[in-house]
């Protein structure tokens, strides 16, 4: 299951990270060592094993459909990186 | 080739609660932006969720109402993909083990009775609202996007239904139909308007007989039951077209334009998401017991099957009546309301609703409760036809100033003097005019031509321009005959 | 003597009997931080204002006669993982370099409202993510004990601020072992929590489920006293759990007559420097002089421990960094023609080597068609993990290893080599993946440089943990300070 560069553009646009051909050659390096190693459960037997999500089994923690206080705007947008009219503002999506 | 079609909807409920899904932010609707915020929903790094029960036990009853299976385990998981209007860039939704599934809905199509399966019911957070400045205000051609987070976070029920829906005409009375039943809950208000209740249809079409699915395509941007089952018709036709032509229906995504009447391509499926789906670490899972789940299964008030059932009983209602005053919770709770203050027959009240007061409505586009006439008005109406102080023809004369104006119907027909005349002294005076205006017509009656009668009949409505009362002028004219 | 290099509990008395002020207290600790702080590089924050403002407060309150709990007056560090309300809080991230969060986490609030004295954020690997703080993108922190040498990560400045005397004790979160290597490698206590002990909310996630608070302390009944005031339910964290209240301090005897423990096979041998083992295994002689019992014992799926934590963390860590995407707060590359590049660019720029690394590890984990065989069996593999522990506490009450597999190593040794930097948490991470407490207590030097021992207990069996540590803290009386 070696990661190839093909899979490692891939993984980083579904991550959003912009990556040069250097890096991409250097990360798929590591990203293969790592597997490598992470690949090794792969020949535990684990049928009929369920899977943990949550180490401590907790249930059912909900709250009441209650009101609270909000932010002012002021707070909400006080790290925006550019802000308009109260909203963020993001460039041209399409 | 006969060709049918195979039409599953994916509709999007905005629940009703007061505050969000997993923080404690209200849901009001409308707000200035981003004054409804706070960490959690803003995505802030370090907050956490926390889910909200009631959302949880509003699913459930929507589940319940249409039959469905109620998880006992369910857990919520993440559906990761970047969007600006999602905070956190991923959605909190549910994946394999979602609430309730298989459920269905029964349609009554005057003709024929059919079952649409419902695949399951899951919960999730709404996101965002974008809104693009420049190119017209279209994501197409705008400068920038400005984003704001009020509704981010509003708890949101996704009911995913099977392909068994076949016209166009189907799926909008199954989408009315959960909408009813959605509103007797008192779940959601289920607002196309607002986009508190949103639908997306998946089409494909086949020739007549395979069971074999063709190649899907998904509409967006119905906005009204009106616009989802014009975009179907279209989009069908198209479908036909293409395949008549030799084309491939390509799997897409495509935009319903309501004033051009067709639908364009949004998206290709040729970079197919990749949600990466995995249980939310942040959320623990809900475990039900059955007798909780039979507690709110008790909540659940009448729906509107159960409905339509009593006004047949009750209230001596043809089916087809039944079944369309029901359609709605506010047209049922309206024929209720005006059956309560009524001693005459029910199926009156039932003629005006789906006859004039419904017609009044599809032109304008309202809804029953939206309009200015009110049970009050329409019981009113019937009580002076019935006391004889207008005639039924009046009646739907002065019907369009009542739905414009909610003018009393008692004060219209004072006010254009529309009431019946039904004085003996008035209407043999008009019948004496009648007669000597009509001297020729006379001497034929008493030739035996029986059809004269009519004719003079005829007249003295005419005089009084249609106001006077029709029983009478019929056995004083034959006295004086 | 001087001030800073007071424990908790003897700060507190000096503090009732009005020998010393906070204000006093505060300024011996600032005047450390003016004197190493160069040498160390602990703090990406200073919040010297705060403090003074803080110290005050309790003075007054010592003034005016009212009673004042164990941690009011107790300058302390918090890693800049926390969210403090009004204070920069980093991550040790270009990404959030210049972030103020708008809320304050529950933990540190809870201290807080304790009345302690904030001296400002430590230094760390950013978003958690490492095990010698180089992954800091403003700084490396050094190791006190030699400058040229790790700390230990990703809570290095946490570990150091405290074992360079300039906080009394401090806070941060362990993932894999980011409290208990760090503490181990600087010759101080750390602790992890059972998970769900300390509130997760305002700490910024790494892995959620692994990520837990803790404290870095002087000793073990310091450890004790800020666990007192650091755990509580939270309404607002889901998996917080519900428990009443213990005093811990009340746990802290060194009589362990009876007490069983064992030490697993698994952690004792491959990739152990053998000079670790052997300060190890002659720290375990010092268990027998206070009556516990000491056996060996195997917990076989330890081995796949490393392997299922390297899917498992990134996987979670893909999805919570999502959010850091120049859209809200934190950093956006300028000037770039549409959201996609805005994306691509920010994030790109956003974060350091390691975390792109993880990043796109957990992507790929999650991602369609390696799902099953990587994150699918790697939470198969945490369940086999769960229950060698549950076994091996059917016989036994803790369980005891090395911390660190190494001493603290250079700075620069193992940056270019991510698997190599990994395999520093072999002994650590088991504890995270079935959410156990575990502390890491000095116990002894090798080459001059400390060696820490792991003991790992039941969940929530924080108060047997605390009684094994406390004994052998008492009965081991190892003292040395490094020379700075």
């Amino acid at each position: 299951m070696a990661i190839s560069e093909k899979d490692v553009k891939h993984v980083g646009w579904l991550a959003r990270l912009a990556l040069n051909d250097a890096e991409i050659r250097k990360f798929t390096q590591q990203l293969g060592v790592i597997l490598e190693h992470a690949g090794k459960i792969a020949g535990l037997d684990t049928e009929n094993v369920p899977p943990t999500s949550h180490a401590i089994p907790l249930k059912n923690v909900l709250r009441e459909d209650k009101l609270g206080v909000c932010l002012t705007p002021e707070a909400a947008l006080l790290n925006a990186p550019e802000k308009e009219n109260q909203a963020f503002v993001v460039p041209k999506i399409v | 080739m006969e060709y049918e079609s195979v039409i599953g909807l994916e509709i999007h409920v905005e629940l009703d609660t007061e505050s969000k899904m997993f923080c404690n932010c209200s849901t009001r609707f409308g707000e200035e932006p981003n004054t409804q915020t706070c960490p959690v929903c803003l995505g802030l790094p370090g907050s956490l969720p926390v889910a909200n029960e009631k959302a949880i036990e509003y699913v459930i009853k929507s589940g319940l109402a249409i039959g469905c299976d109620i998880s006992l385990y369910s857990q919520f998981h993440r559906k990761n993909y970047f969007y600006p209007d999602m905070p956190k860039n991923y959605q909190i939704s549910q994946y394999d083990l979602p609430l309730c599934i298989n459920g269905h809905v029964d349609l009554d199509m005057d003709d024929y009775e059919t079952r649409i399966g419902v695949t399951r019911i899951h919960l999730e957070e709404d996101t965002g609202k974008l809104i693009h400045v420049g190119g017209a205000g279209r994501i197409a051609g705008a400068e920038y996007s400005l984003v704001d987070f009020n509704r981010a976070g509003v708890p949101l029920m996704e009911i995913v239904s099977e392909p068994d829906i076949r016209t166009p005409e189907e799926a909008k009375v199954y989408a009315q139909k959960l909408r009813a039943i959605l509103i007797s809950l008192g779940v959601s208000d289920c607002s196309m308007e607002k986009g508190s209740m949103r639908v997306d249809a998946n089409v494909s079409i086949r020739p007549k007989g395979s069971t074999e699915f063709g190649v899907k395509t998904e509409l967006k941007n119905l906005n009204s039951f009106r616009s989802l089952q014009r975009a179907l018709t279209y989009e069908i036709e198209r479908q036909k077209k293409a395949l008549e032509e030799g084309e491939v229906i390509v799997q897409e995504t495509r935009h319903w334009d309501e004033s051009k009447n067709r639908t364009s391509i949004l998206r290709t499926k040729e970079y197919a998401h990749d949600y990466r789906y995995f249980p939310d670490p942040d959320l623990v899972p809900m475990q039900f017991d059955s007798s909780w789940i039979e507690s709110l299964k008790a909540e659940i008030p009448e729906l509107p099957d159960e409905r339509k059932q009593r006004f047949i009983r009750r209230f001596g209602l043809p089916a087809h009546d039944a079944n369309l005053l029901t359609a709605t919770k506010a047209m049922g709770d309206f024929f209720e309301e005006a059956v309560s203050i009524y001693a005459g027959d029910p199926k009156a009240i039932s003629n005006w609703i789906l006859g004039d007061l419904s017609y009044y409505l599809n032109t304008e586009n309202l809804e029953i409760d939206e309009s200015a006439i009110t049970p009050k008005h329409i019981v009113e109406m019937l009580k002076l036809i019935d006391n004889g102080t207008i005639s039924g023809k009046i009646a739907k004369e002065i019907f369009p100033e009542m739905f414009e104006t909610g003018k009393m119907p008692q004060a219209i027909v004072e006010e254009r003097g529309m009431t019946q005349i039904s004085g003996e002294d008035e209407i043999a005076k008009i019948i004496d005019t009648v007669l000597a205006e009509n001297a020729a017509v006379v001497q034929e009656y008493r030739e035996g031509k029986e059809r004269a009668f009519g004719f003079l009949v005829g007249q003295a409505m005419r005089l009084t321009k249609g106001r006077a009362n029709p029983q009478l002028v019929n056995k004083l004219l034959r006295e004086k005959l | 003597m001087e001030l800073y290099k007071l424990t908790i509990h003897e700060a507190h008395e000096k503090l009732v009997s009005k020998e010393i002020s906070a204000r006093e207290f505060t300024e011996s600790v600032f005047s450390r931080i003016d004197k190493v702080e160069d040498k160390v590089r602990s703090y990406l924050t200073l919040t010297k204002e705060i403090a003074f403002g803080q110290a005050e407060k309790v003075d007054r309150k010592i003034a005016s006669g009212e009673k004042i709990g164990p941690l009011a007056g107790i300058p302390a560090a918090i890693k800049d993982v926390m969210c403090v309300e009004g204070v920069r809080t980093t991550c040790g991230s270009k990404i959030l370099e210049n972030y103020v969060p708008v809320y304050t986490s529950t933990a540190a609030k809870n201290l807080l409202n304790e009345g302690i004295i904030m001296t400002g954020k430590t230094n760390m690997d950013e978003f958690a993510m490492g095990s010698s703080t180089e992954n800091s993108r403003f700084f490396p922190t050094r190791n006190p004990w030699d400058l040229e040498r790790v700390p230990g990560g990703s809570s290095g400045g946490s570990a150091t601020a405290v074992a360079a005397g300039e906080a009394i004790f401090s806070l941060g979160s362990d993932t894999g072992g980011s409290i208990r290597q760090p503490a181990a490698l600087c010759g101080i206590v750390g602790m992890k929590p059972t998970y769900g002990l300390v509130s997760r909310y305002g700490l910024v996630a790494f892995a959620s489920s692994l990520d837990q608070i803790g404290p870095f302390t002087k000793d073990v009944r310091d450890c004790a006293i800020t666990l007192n005031y650091l755990i509580g339910h939270d309404p607002l964290d889901s998996t917080s759990v519900k428990i009443d209240k213990p005093d811990y301090t009340k746990a802290l005897s060194d009589d362990l007559k009876g007490v069983k423990i064992g030490v697993p096979r698994e952690l004792m041998v491959e990739g152990i420097d053998p000079k670790v083992r052997e300060a190890v295994e002659n720290a375990l002689e010092v268990f027998g002089k206070s009556g516990a019992i000491v056996a060996e014992t195997s917990l076989p799926n330890l081995d796949y421990a490393l392997s299922a934590y390297y899917i498992i963390a990134p996987a979670e860590a893909s999805s919570n960094l999502a959010r850091f995407d120049g859209v809200r707060y934190g950093y956006r590359v300028p000037g770039t023609e549409d959201l996609m590049d805005m994306y691509m660019l920010t994030r790109a720029e956003g974060f350091g080597d390691e975390v792109k690394r993880r990043i796109m590890l957990g992507t790929y984990a999650l991602s369609a068609g390696y799902y099953e065989a990587y994150y699918g069996q790697a939470q198969k593999v945490r369940t086999l993990i769960i229950r060698d522990f549950n076994r091996a506490f059917e016989e036994f009450d803790v369980l005891v290893s090395p911390t660190s597999p190494t001493t603290a190593f250079k700075i620069g040794e193992k940056i270019d080599d991510p698997l190599q930097m990994y395999l520093s948490d072999i002994c650590t991470i088991p504890v995270n993946l079935a959410g156990l407490p575990a502390i890491s207590v000095p116990c002894g030097m090798v080459d001059e440089l400390p060696v820490g021992l792991h003991i790992i207990g039941k969940t929530l069996g924080e108060e047997m943990l605390l009684k094994v540590a406390y004994s052998f803290e008492q009965n081991f009386g190892w003292n040395e300070k490094p020379a700075l």
